[in-house]
């Protein structure tokens, strides 16, 4: 949908261009690039990839070679809270899944996906390396240990009333 | 700049360390002779990413509010790392000059007013189940041994100075001045370091290569892209003590004759981050990273780069091109990075709990860290003892230590007094150790004879609830999506053995599965490019070798022993039992379960999605599952 209104809004302010113009003397540096992209946006939207590649005179092809390699790099915008649930081997055994299917169904989307009114977005992650909480997950940057079904409604409403 | 809180101003002696201009060999050592905090009354607060993530911040708040309502402006208060004890997060230390240090867990904002008010005003420390442990060495129990953890939790990993005063710079200093290249690799010969990050290559002869090799620049880059699911004591070690990683790095330049190294860290982790970003400011502005270190004339400079999410950035080869900015592609070995590596030049890739041991084998002796361990592996490992076990968390213990003891003795048995099943070791690219197997010394060779390997360090506990298939099909998962797709072995091999597992756990394997597994299996463990492909199966060949009769379980008889596997687990109403309290089917999210109230209740198979909500409403123990 409204991919070219979408190219219309979107441009990268000042401070970012200046900081990649910086980065592109320094080799090797475009993940670093990329990761402030998002930092901006929240996700690396389409005319974001092509304003880098023309700053960095690189190939676009080799900007999306790099997005869609790892996982951290996201293509379509996050929802205004975004809700990782770690998927780490000591939160699979502790029922990370179940969560994950009880958010999935409390909040009617899928993973990747964005609630209608745009507040969450439910990812997963590989580890958050707080495998002592199991099961964990976060939202925003503020991690949540020992989650169980019954404490995600508590949680989610700390997001919903702002 | 300064995190630290006015209590810390009024104190003697403490330095501001933006005050501070390059320093002397001199200097270092009065700075190190400071002890500032023996007469003061501490406390700290471990602010690793899980303490805080457990409530360590609004703890240390209250801690901060409390003192300031009592006027005492004389305690001093740190942020230190993790201490290791994650179950009972958050943790505080609390020493009061002439009574036994005392360890306390679970500390929420009400047990740090009430520690402020009863121990150190009224000078009787709490008791109950918020007291750990007491007395003089409160970090670790007696089988335990900190080398690599030494600091953390112990110091503020943003102040230099706390560093500093632990002996910190000391074996730089030592390098820089009293020992050649040749004894720097003479001792760590003579030590026995191997490489923690998994593969266990002695470290002196990976430097070795890089130090023989010709050329204008080299590097010296750390491995801090912690990637094992279910291991963190990396992220920890980092979070706690970052200066032990500069300063090793600094070490290792000045031994192999590199002037930049690279530390290369996962994006996921913000705080090691912070704290290394912080760390690599301080020491530049005390002369310990930058030109002429110390004044020997050593230059040695230290940057950070990201990575972004990629378990195959963890092989060497990828990582080196994800530091470059590329897609993190591996590449066939020969030529290793230690001699062609980073921008094409000799690179040594070490791993942080590698490094983390450095600085205190220059300082004691390699012969010292040589005489811990077993024969062929020495020193101490950390593990994230995690799964299903009482006290999870990370340990470090010398190598040699026998499973049963880290999994009973230290951290304190299963979980809820269950039976124990299997640990896994190494992670996505390691193996099961059943129980016949819990007395078994760790080292690198006995868990190879096993089918595993150490790795980096992960154990994840299973008990008889957790399905051996369940859990291998896991491991699968997520490295055929961790997969780079370059080689076929891998790519399509990791692929066809997931799916097989996946046939199997819904009952729909055949007997040829298993051969069929093994066979592939043995295929990739030859043929793939890089260690990610040739390790994918080793969870698969360590199962089929300790739980076939678990697979055959599930193969023949169309059972899973554990009742995890959904596709082989149906739930049922025992008509005799129910009474029709409706509690089922109000708590049934697909609506599978139809019934009047006081009329028995059945559960429709087609549309049960076996969540198991409705075993655990039941009341009357009509709900069963098999």
């Amino acid at each position: 949908m409204d991919v070219e209104a979408e190219e219309k809004t979107v441009s990268l302010p000042p401070a970012v261009k200046k900081y990649i113009e910086k980065q592109k003397a320094i080799p090797g540096s475009l993940i670093k690039v990329l990761h402030k992209v998002q930092e901006h946006f929240s996700y690396i939207p389409r005319s974001a990839a092509f304003e880098v590649a023309d700053i960095m005179e690189i190939p676009v092809a080799k900007v999306y070679g790099v997005i869609t390699f790892y996982h951290a790099f996201k293509l379509e915008a996050p929802g205004q809270h975004t809700i990782s649930v770690c998927m780490g081997t000591a939160c699979y055994l502790k029922g990370g899944e179940n969560l994950l299917e009880e958010l999935k169904s409390m909040l009617g989307v899928d993973v990747g996906e964005i609630t209608p009114d745009g507040v969450f977005s439910i990812h997963t992650v590989r580890c958050l390396g707080c495998c002592g909480l199991a099961p964990v997950m976060m939202i925003g940057d503020k991690v949540y240990g020992n989650v169980t079904k019954e404490k995600l409604p508590a949680i989610l409403a700390e997001y919903q009333e702002n | 700049m300064s995190p630290k809180k006015s209590f810390r101003r009024s104190l003697p002696n403490t330095r501001r360390i933006d005050a501070m201009a390059k320093l002397t060999r001199e200097a270092l050592e009065n700075l190190r002779k400071e002890n500032v905090h023996e007469e003061a009354i501490t406390i700290m607060v471990g602010m690793g990413s899980c303490g805080i993530a457990a409530g360590a911040k609004d703890a240390y708040d209250a801690f901060v509010e409390e003192l300031a309502k009592a006027g005492l402006d004389d305690v001093v208060i740190k942020k230190t790392g993790c201490i290791g004890l994650c179950y009972s997060e958050p943790n505080a230390e609390v020493a009061v000059p002439g009574m036994p240090r005392v360890l306390y867990g679970n500390v929420d904002c009400a047990v740090a007013r009430d520690i402020v008010k009863k121990h150190i005003i009224g000078k009787t420390p709490l008791e109950g189940p918020n007291a750990l442990r007491s007395g003089e060495n409160i970090e670790i129990d007696e089988k335990q041994q900190r080398i690599v953890l030494r600091n953390c939790g112990v110091i503020d990993p943003e102040n230099i100075d706390d560093y500093i005063r632990r002996e910190g710079y000391c074996a730089i200093e030592k390098a820089l001045f009293e020992m050649s290249a040749d004894d720097v690799l003479g001792e760590l010969k003579t030590s026995g370091l191997r490489g923690r990050g998994g593969a266990g290559f002695p470290t002196w002869l990976k430097w070795s290569f890089t130090k023989e090799a010709s050329s204008d620049e080299k590097y010296i880059v750390c491995n801090a892209d912690e990637g094992d699911p279910g291991a963190y004591m990396d992220r920890s070690t980092l979070e706690g003590d970052p200066h032990a990683i500069l300063e090793a790095m600094a070490i290792a330049g000045y031994t192999v004759g590199a002037s930049t190294g690279v530390i290369y860290i996962r994006i996921e982790y913000p705080l090691a981050i912070k704290r290394l970003e912080i760390a690599i400011e301080q020491a530049k502005e005390y002369g310990l990273l930058g030109k002429d270190i110390l004044g020997s004339g050593f230059d040695f400079d230290i940057e950070i780069r990201f990575g972004a999410g990629a378990f195959v950035c963890g092989e060497e080869t990828a990582l080196l091109a994800s530091a470059e900015g590329e897609r993190g592609m591996p590449v066939p070995r020969p030529p290793f990075p230690a001699v062609k590596g980073l921008w094409g030049k000799p690179t040594v890739i070490n791993n942080v709990e590698t490094l983390a041991s450095i600085a205190t084998i220059l300082r004691n002796g390699g012969e010292w860290f040589g005489s811990i361990g077993t024969e062929t592996s020495k020193g101490t490992k950390v593990f994230a003892v995690t799964g299903k076990i009482a006290h999870s968390g990370l340990i470090e213990v010398p190598m040699g230590t026998t499973f049963r003891d880290v999994i009973y003795t230290i951290c304190g048995g299963i979980l809820g007094g269950k039976e124990f099943k299997a640990i896994q070791t190494g992670g996505p690219s390691g193996g099961l150790i059943p129980a016949d197997q819990l007395d078994t010394p760790i080292d690198y060779e006995n868990l190879q004879a096993l089918g595993s390997i150490v790795g980096s360090g992960g154990m994840i506990v299973l008990d008889e609830d957790d399905c051996v298939v369940d859990v291998i099909k896991f491991y699968l998962e997520f490295s055929v999506d961790e997969s780079c797709g370059k080689c076929s072995p891998c790519r399509i091999g990791g692929r066809t053995l997931y799916n097989m597992l996946r046939r199997i756990s819904q009952g729909a394997g055949k007997l040829e599965d298993i051969p069929k597994m093994k066979e592939l299996s043995h295929t990739m463990q030859k043929a793939s490019l890089c260690g990610l492909g040739q390790t994918t199966p080793n969870p698969v060949l360590s199962a089929l070798r300790h739980f076939e009769e678990e697979f055959m379980a599930h193969v023949v008889d169309k059972h899973c022993p554990a009742k995890k596997c959904k596709g082989l687990v149906s739930y049922r109403i025992i008509p005799e039992k129910c009474i029709g309290c409706t509690l089922c089917a109000q708590k049934c999210p697909v609506d599978a379960i139809a019934g009047k109230p006081r009329e028995k209740h059945v559960i429709d198979q087609e549309k049960c999605i076996k969540c198991g909500e409705c075993l655990k409403a039941c009341k009357f123990g009509a709900v069963k599952y098999e």
